[in-house]
C-alpha cells in the first residue's frame, strides 16, 4: 500500500529558523566581516550578499573520537602489488592510509579551515545599517494623517447623484412594491376567482348585479395598486465612500552639492559616497524614493546624477541660491503631505560670505517646515567659515531635524552616517 | 516468479507524472512481494530540491527542534549545491510507519524508479525486518516522539530563553554517541505517553537527585560502612548518567537530555547497519528494476540510465585514490548479498567448503535470514567470502606510530582470508570505532567531581576536541570533571580536566611521570 504525495508547494524553508539561530550565534564574526566588506567593496557596490567565513574551529560541535596516534588495523580495497608480510614507508600527507576513522568524519568533510556560506543582499545591509535608524521616521503617524485614500465602505441613504448605486435602489423599490400591495392583490385575485365562478354559470343563475359589484370592485383594487409609487426617495440608496488616512511611503532626498572651482573630485567623490549611504537607507525604509540632484556654483540648477558628480564647473558660490530652488522643486512637485522629505547638503564650507546669513535663514523658514530631515556635511581639513558658524546657530532651533558633521577623510564617513542617523536621535524623536 | 508473458513498457519518455509513480509503485510493489519483501505501507512524497536541503538539515527527520547545527548543516549544503560543489541525495527515507520516502521532483521516471525500489521497498523491509530495528526502534511512535520533543523544546525555549536551551543541547549533542543503551532494550514511546511521564518525572526526579546529595550528618560508624563508591559499576551510558545523577540540573533540562539521549538511541541501529542497510537496498533495486525489464515493462534506454547510476553508487575508489574516503558502504553491501545469492545458486567447491550450511539452499530463505539476524560485524564475519575478498582485494595493514613502516598483514589470499575478514569486521564495531569511555566515579563527599576513564585500546588516543567535549561535560555536571586516558596496562597516559571556574587543563601525564 502506497500513498504517493506531492509536497512540493508545501513550505520550502523549513530551515530557516535553524538559519537564523546559527547566524544569531555567530553575530559577531558575520558582523565583522559585514565591516571589512564594507571597508573594501565600493559604496555603489552595496546591493548584493556577501560570502562569510568562520573558522571551522569555531563551529565545529566537539564530539569524543579517535585522534591521530596508536596502532591502528585498517582493511582497505583494490589491492595491487602488495603481499602479505610487506612493509610500506608511511605514506606522508594524510592520505589513504592514514587511520581518521570513518566514524569520526565532520559533517564539515576534512581539508577546510573555514566554514563559509552566504548571505543575501538583504542581510548584509541589515547588518550594515544595524542599530541605525533615522530620526523623526514616525512622524507621519497615523494621527496627523495628510494623505487619505478613498475606500468604498458600504451604502447610505444619502450621498451625491454620481454615487447613486442603481440596482441597489431599484431593488429595494421593487421589495417595497411587493410588500405595500400584497394584501390589495390577494383580494383581487378572489374577487377576479369569484367574479369568474359567476360566469361561468348558467345563463339564468347569473346574478348580474353580483357581477357589476365584482367587476368595480377588481376595478378599485387595480386602481390602488397602481397608485403605490414605483420609486419612492427611502428606496433610494447611494455607495458610501469614506477617506481612509494611509501611510506616507514615499520620500524624496535632494542633493545638494557645491560645484565650485574649490570642490576638487575627492571631495565630490566623498560627497558622493555619504549619498548613497542615505540612498541606501531611504530606499530600505520606504516603497518609494526619488532623488533631486542640485549642484550650486553661484546659481543653482536640477541636474542629473553624472552631471551631479562628474562634470567640472568654477567660480564662485552662493549657497542660497541652491537651497532657494530645493524650496521651489518642493513646492511644484513634492507635496510634504505625500512625500517625506530629506535634504542633504556636502560642501568644502567655501560660501560667499553674505550670504551665509542668508542660507540659514532660507532653511530656517522655507525648507524646514516641509522637510523632515535636513543633514549638512562639511568635507574639509580646513577650519570652519562662515556657513558653519551660520547652521551652528541655526541648529539647537531645529532640534534632532537637523544635523552638522565634518569629514576629513573617506573613513570618517561611515561613522558619520552611524552619527547622523544613531538611535539616540529616534528615541527623542518619539 | 518467471513470468515469460511479455508486456508493453509502461513509460518511454524521461518525464515522470503522478499516474506513472503510481503505476510504477504498482508494479515494483507487485514484484516485491513475490520476493517476499515485507513492509511498512509507504509514503512517498515528492519534494523540490530547497525541500530537500531541508530535510539533508535535519538528518532527515521530517520534524526536529530547532537549534543553530542544523542550520549550519543547511548552510553547508545550500552553500556547496549552489556552487554546483555537490549534487544531492536522490533521496531519503525515515524509519517511520508508515515509511516516508522523499523523491526530489528534478530526477527523471528512470531515477524515480529506482529511489522507489531502493527505499520504499529495500530500506523500507530492511526497516521492519532487522532485529535492531526491531529491538531498539519503534516505528509507529518515532513521528509522535519528535513532534513532542519539538513542542516541549519550544516551551522550554519560551520559558527558559533561546541561549539556556542551547547551552544544554550542544553540551548533550556532544556526548550524543554515549546516550545509548546498549544492552538494554528501551520501552516504546509515544507523545501521550511520554508527556504524563516527563511530568511525573520531572516531581520525582528531584527528590531522588537531592537523596543523593543528602549534606545531613550520617552518624560516624553509619559513614563508614557506607563508604560507598558512586557508581558502584562504571556507566557508559553518559548521558543516562548525567539526566539521572547530575546534582544541579534544573528537572527541564534533564528532559531535555533524555529527548537528544532517545533521539541517539532511535539512530543507533542505523549506525551499526549501514553496510547491511544500503547493500540490502541496492541489491534490491538492482534484482526488482532487472525483473521490471524482463517482464518488459522498461525498456533498454531506460535501462542503461538505471545501470549508469547504479554502477556509480557501487563505485568503490581504490585506497590510494584521492577520492578514497573509506570502503563504500553501499559496494560491499551490494557485493555481499549478491555473492550470497551466487553462493546459494551456483556454488563452487570454495563456497562449499566455506559456506556449507548455506551453499545450495534457497538464496531468498537465506538472504532475508541474514537481512533479519545480522548487523555489520556479524554479518561480515559471517558471509564475506574469499572470492568477494578475491574481487574487492581487500587487505589488511597496521599502522602503528612506534613503527615506521606500515606492515601489510594479510591479503586476499589462502593465509590471509581469515584474518582480512575479522580484521574488516572490527571495522565496523562500533565498540571499536568509538572511544571507549565510562563514567568512574563521583566524590559524594568531598568536592563532588566526576571522574572519567577512558580505555585505550592499542594505544590509541582522543581526538584535540576531546577538551571541548569535557567543558560540555562540566556544563551539565556542574563541579568538577576529569577524565583520564589509561593504556592498556591501565597507566594513565594523559589527563584532561574543567573545573568551577572554567579554568581547565590538558596534561601529558606520561611526560610529567618519566
Amino acid at each position: 500500500m502506497s500513498y504517493i504525495i506531492d509536497r512540493r508547494l508545501n513550505g520550502k524553508n523549513k530551515s530557516m529558523v535553524n538559519r537564523q539561530r546559527f547566524l544569531r550565534r555567530y553575530k559577531s564574526h558575520i558582523k565583522k566581516a559585514v565591516t571589512d566588506a564594507v571597508n573594501k567593496r565600493s559604496i555603489t557596490d552595496m546591493e548584493r550578499g556577501e560570502k562569510i567565513s568562520i573558522p571551522t574551529r569555531d563551529t565545529s560541535e566537539p564530539v569524543f573520537s579517535h585522534g591521530k596516534g596508536g596502532a591502528r588495523q585498517r582493511v582497505l580495497p583494490c589491492n595491487r602489488e602488495f603481499h602479505a608480510g610487506d612493509k610500506v614507508l608511511r605514506p606522508k600527507s594524510e592520505g589513504g592510509g592514514n587511520g581518521a576513522g570513518e566514524g569520526n568524519a565532520s559533517n564539515q568533510g576534512e581539508g577546510e579551515d573555514e566554514f563559509s556560506f552566504f548571505i543575501s543582499k538583504e542581510e548584509f545591509l541589515d547588518y550594515v545599517f544595524e542599530d541605525l535608524a533615522l530620526p523623526n521616521l514616525l512622524k507621519k503617524t497615523l494621527n496627523e494623517h495628510d494623505a487619505v485614500e478613498y475606500r468604498r465602505a458600504g451604502f447610505t441613504a444619502t450621498g451625491t447623484p454620481n454615487n447613486l448605486a442603481v440596482i441597489k435602489s431599484m431593488r429595494a423599490a421593487h421589495a417595497r412594491r411587493i410588500a405595500l400591495s400584497a394584501s390589495s392583490r390577494r383580494k383581487l385575485k378572489k374577487a377576479k376567482a369569484e367574479l369568474e365562478d359567476e360566469q361561468a354559470k348558467d345563463e339564468d343563475l347569473k346574478n348580474p348585479i353580483k357581477i357589476a359589484e365584482l367587476e368595480e370592485k377588481i376595478l378599485k383594487l387595480q386602481e390602488k395598486i397602481k397608485k403605490i409609487p414605483f420609486i419612492d426617495t427611502f428606496d433610494i440608496k447611494y455607495r458610501n465612500i469614506i477617506k481612509e488616512p494611509v501611510p506616507s511611503t514615499k520620500a524624496v532626498m535632494f542633493c545638494v552639492m557645491d560645484v565650485s572651482g574649490s570642490m576638487t573630485q575627492q571631495i565630490k567623490d566623498m560627497a558622493k559616497r555619504f549619498y548613497i549611504l542615505l540612498y541606501l537607507f531611504l530606499q530600505r525604509n520606504y516603497e518609494k524614493t526619488e532623488v533631486v540632484f542640485i549642484r550650486h556654483h553661484t546659481s543653482a540648477k536640477e541636474v542629473n546624477e553624472e552631471e551631479f558628480f562628474y562634470s567640472r564647473e568654477t567660480g564662485g558660490t552662493i549657497v542660497s541660491s541652491a537651497l532657494e530652488l530645493m524650496g521651489n522643486i518642493i513646492e511644484e512637485r513634492y507635496n510634504p503631505a505625500e512625500w517625506n522629505i530629506y535634504g542633504a547638503q556636502a560642501s568644502d564650507g567655501d560660501n560667499w560670505d553674505d550670504d551665509s546669513p542668508n542660507c540659514a535663514e532660507i532653511l530656517r523658514q522655507r525648507i524646514m517646515p516641509m522637510a523632515q530631515y535636513f543633514a549638512y556635511i562639511e568635507i574639509t581639513p580646513n577650519a570652519h567659515q562662515a556657513l558653519w558658524r551660520a547652521y551652528e546657530a541655526l541648529a539647537p532651533q531645529l532640534g534632532d531635524r537637523f544635523a552638522m558633521e565634518q569629514i576629513t577623510s573617506a573613513s570618517d564617513i561611515f561613522p558619520v552616517f552611524r552619527d547622523l542617523f544613531s538611535r539616540k536621535s529616534l528615541k527623542e524623536a518619539v | 516468479m518467471t513470468k515469460a508473458r511479455r508486456r508493453e513498457p509502461i513509460s518511454t519518455g524521461s518525464e515522470w507524472t503522478f499516474e506513472l509513480l503510481e503505476e510504477y509503485d504498482k508494479e515494483i510493489g507487485r514484484i516485491a512481494k513475490e520476493y517476499r519483501l515485507d513492509t511498512y505501507p509507504n509514503q512517498i512524497e515528492v519534494i523540490t530540491a530547497e525541500q530537500m536541503m531541508d530535510a539533508y538539515a535535519s538528518v532527515g527527520m521530517p520534524i526536529s527542534y530547532n537549534h543553530w547545527s542544523y542550520g549550519k548543516h543547511f548552510l553547508h549544503t545550500q552553500t556547496h549545491y549552489q556552487r554546483g560543489q555537490m549534487g544531492l541525495a536522490y533521496e531519503i527515507v525515515i524509519n517511520s510507519d508508515p515509511c516516508i520516502a522523499y523523491l526530489m521532483e528534478e530526477n527523471t521516471m528512470c531515477m524515480q524508479a529506482l529511489v522507489i525500489a531502493h527505499a520504499s521497498y529495500g530500506h523500507n523491509s530492511f526497516f521492519k525486518g532487522n532485529y535492531l530495528f526491531k529491538t531498539w526502534t519503534d516505528a509507529s511512535a518515532i513521528i509522535d516522539y519528535l513532534v513532542f520533543s519539538r513542542n516541549y523544546i519550544k516551551k522550554c525555549e519560551e520559558r527558559h530563553g533561546v541561549d539556556a536551551v542551547e547551552r544544554i543541547l550542544d553540551a548533550a549533542h556532544a556526548l550524543m554517541n554515549y546516550g545509548v543503551d546498549r544492552y538494554k532494550r528501551p520501552r516504546p514511546i509515544s507523545s501521550e505517553e511520554e508527556k504524563l511521564r516527563q511530568e511525573e518525572r520531572e516531581s520525582i526526579l528531584q527528590q531522588q537527585v537531592n537523596d543523593l546529595w543528602r549534606t545531613l550528618p550520617i552518624s560516624e560508624k553509619e559513614s563508614k560502612k557506607k563508604r560507598i563508591r558512586f557508581p558502584s559499576e562504571p556507566q557508559e551510558n553518559l548521558l543516562y548518567f548525567l539526566e539521572k545523577n547530575a546534582p544541579l540540573l534544573k528537572p527541564w533540562q534533564r528532559e531535555i537530555i533524555r529527548i537528544v539521549r532517545k533521539l541517539a538511541q532511535y539512530f543507533y541501529p542505523q549506525r551499526q547497519t549501514q553496510v547491511m542497510n544500503e547493500g540490502w537496498a541496492t541489491f534490491w533495486h538492482y534484482t526488482l528494476l532487472n525483473t521490471m525489464y524482463d517482464e518488459g515493462l522498461v525498456t533498454e534506454g531506460f535501462m542503461m540510465e538505471f545501470l549508469n547510476s547504479h554502477s556509480s553508487v557501487i563505485y568503490q575508489p581504490p585506497f590510494d585514490s584521492p577520492y578514497f574516503s573509506g570502503i563504500n558502504p553501499y559496494t560491499l553491501g551490494f557485493h555481499m548479498m549478491s555473492d550470497i545469492r551466487r553462493i546459494c545458486e551456483h556454488p563452487t567447491d570454495e563456497d562449499k567448503e566455506w559456506f556449507p550450511d548455506i551453499a545450495g539452499s534457497d538464496w531468498l530463505d537465506t538472504l532475508h535470514f541474514a537481512m533479519r539476524n545480522f548487523k555489520d560485524e556479524s554479518f561480515v564475519l559471517q558471509y564475506l567470502s574469499p572470492k568477494l575478498m578475491r574481487d574487492l582485494k581487500l587487505f589488511s595493514i597496521m599502522d602503528d606510530e612506534r613503527k615506521m613502516h606500515i606492515s601489510i598483514d594479510a591479503i586476499h589470499d589462502e593465509m590471509g582470508y581469515r584474518k582480512v575478514r575479522e580484521d574488516l569486521a572490527k571495522q565496523y564495531d562500533l565498540s571499536y570505532r568509538e572511544p571507549n569511555i565510562q563514567v568512574y566515579s563521583v566524590d559524594l563527599n568531598g568536592d563532588r567531581s566526576l571522574t572519567l576513564h577512558h580505555q585505550r585500546q592499542n594505544n590509541i588516543p582522543l581526538n584535540e576536541q576531546t577538551q571541548d567535549v569535557v567543558k560540555h561535560l562540566h556544563t551539565l555536571w556542574g563541579f568538577d570533571v576529569y577524565l583520564h586516558s589509561i593504556n592498556e596496562e591501565g597507566k594513565t597516559i594523559k589527563s584532561y580536566s574543567c573545573s568551577e571556574n572554567h579554568h581547565y587543563s590538558e596534561e601529558d601525564q606520561l611526560e610529567l611521570d618519566t
